[in-house]
């Protein structure tokens, strides 16, 4: 996968999941202040992306560090090249 | 302590017809069955009764999803219906979130559907894998009660009663009493019930379900009928707006009906067979908390739901309270049984008929059975003046409920 179709595919797995408007999900958007999510959101983001990569995550410190879709894109791409899905 | 008269100022509902407490009394007043087969419940191997009267037709997106992801059907129903009756009562936001309101709904059970979409893996794999932070909020068993507050603000007390078919007859007398005896200026009071397999397999491994009209789904149930022959489920909201009568002459808005009397029991004689001893006390207790005779009485809507033991209770206790005169109906044979919603359900249709100037028949009752005889059935819809109204829900539990209506002349 490259980086563009692993973003692709967080933003609409993420859309999908939370009825996103495609238009707000820019990279800066703050996932509280500016997608409106909160912590049990959260929760389920986790399920949803392990759920569109087919990769576990739950347990990673650095998921609570996240805080704007641009570190979810990071975290995500950082984890499939780990993996060597990349 | 003073008590303060309480009157009805909006109601809502989501019923098998749809939503609308208007489409729900034109359907009864036009006749229509919401009973259809459901192919869904031929999957279930043993299971006799293939019928069922599910709510179609809701777009659930209605309601944004920072408050709809907590909730399953029952609580989209709830918010729907409750929505429909805050505007019919002219309540707004600022109201709802005053402090003075509070919400009285409950439901028979948390939601079924979202256990087995939750947890079926945690039941049957111990996997947390797929569960979601939401799922709690949907089978907890104020689901119902604690999503209508968040959806719609409202900040007073919360009460989920829950004790199965009796529930929303409950909800709508304990809130009544709240108003009554000024602990809330205004209640949110109704029941709600969503569909699941699990409902109809529950009646029908007690011998309590439908079975017979499988290829007729619309002639079933049949209340106090010669041929009934169990239960038919359904699901739904009603919710009803309680308001003292100074509070709502104050506001200027029309009264609907006032809730004039309830009483609630514990029939101890058996926790599914009803007893008809218990249900005339309840009736009983009812009209004395009213104050009214029951020869004022113009209209009994009657819990019965088209089983052979509940009916005949039903009958033999209506016929020593009320005797051969007052009528009688059941809107069972027309939705089937929307168990906790029931009461909420069927008391919105009945005010509604009754404010314009008419009874509903039961639906299905061709032939009365001999041991639901001596009082009088309505069988087509009847055009009479209704000032005192009684309903009476009878739940699994030995729980009894009786509401005493009084619409109101002028107002």
């Amino acid at each position: 996968m490259t980086e563009q179709e692993i973003i692709e595919r967080i933003d609409a797995s993420l859309a999908e999941e939370f009825e996103l408007d495609p238009d707000d999900m820019v990279p800066e958007a703050t996932l509280f202040d500016d997608l409106g999510l909160d912590s049990l959101d959260m929760v389920d983001m986790v399920i949803a992306l392990e759920h569109a990569f087919k990769i576990k995550i739950r347990d990673e410190e650095e998921i609570r560090k996240i805080r704007t879709l641009g570190d979810i894109h990071r975290f995500v791409i950082n984890k499939a090249k780990e993996l060597e899905m990349m | 302590m003073e008590r303060r008269r309480v009157v009805i100022t909006g109601m809502g509902a989501v019923s098998p017809f749809g939503v609308g407490a208007g489409t729900l009394a034109d359907s009864v007043v036009g006749g229509k069955s919401g009973v259809r087969r459901v192919p869904e419940l031929e999957l279930y191997e043993g299971l006799g009764s293939l019928v069922a009267a599910p709510v179609e037709g809701v777009d659930p997106k209605i309601i944004p999803r920072k408050h709809r992801r907590t909730m399953s059907p029952m609580s989209i129903y709830a918010t729907l219906a409750a929505e429909e009756a805050l505007l019919q009562a002219r309540l707004d936001r600022g109201q709802c979130a005053g402090g003075d309101m509070g919400v009285a709904i409950g439901s028979s059970v948390g939601s079924t559907i979202s256990t087995q979409q939750s947890y079926s893996d945690f039941f049957n794999f111990n996997s947390l894998e797929k569960m979601r932070s939401t799922g709690f909020f949907k089978i907890m068993n104020h689901s119902c009660a604690a999503n209508v507050c968040h959806a719609l603000g409202i900040t007073g007390r919360v009460l989920a009663a829950s004790s199965a078919c009796s529930t929303s007859c409950q909800t709508i007398g304990y809130g009544a009493e709240m108003v009554a005896f000024g602990r809330q200026e205004i209640m949110v009071c109704g029941g709600a019930e969503e569909y699941h397999p699990l409902i109809t397999a529950t009646f029908d491994i007690m011998n309590a379900s439908s079975r017979g009209f499988n290829r007729h789904p619309e002639r079933t149930p049949r209340p106090f009928d010669r041929d009934r022959d169990g239960v038919v489920c359904a699901d739904g909201c009603g919710i009803v707006i309680l308001e003292s009568l100074d509070s709502a002459r104050r506001r200027g808005v029309p009264v609907l009906a006032e809730v004039a009397g309830f009483a609630t029991v514990s029939d101890i004689t058996n926790m599914v067979n009803p007893d008809a001893d218990f249900m005339e006390i309840c009736m009983r207790k009812a009209l004395d908390d009213a104050g009214v005779m029951p020869d004022r009485i113009d209209y009994i809507n009657a819990h019965a739901t088209g089983t052979d033991q509940g009916d005949r209770a039903e009958s033999e206790a209506v016929g020593r309270v009320f005797g051969p005169r007052t009528a009688v109906s059941s809107l069972k044979g027309h939705m089937g049984h929307t168990m906790a919603a029931s009461g909420a359900l069927e008391i919105v249709a009945v005010i509604e008929l009754i404010n314009r100037g008419c009874i509903p028949p039961t639906l299905n009752l061709e032939n009365v059975a001999p041991d639901c005889a001596g009082i009088r059935h309505i069988t087509a819809v009847e055009f009479q003046e209704t000032t005192w109204a009684l309903k009476n829900s009878f739940a699994f539990g030995g729980v009894n409920s009786s509401i005493v209506l009084r619409r109101m002349e002028h107002d």
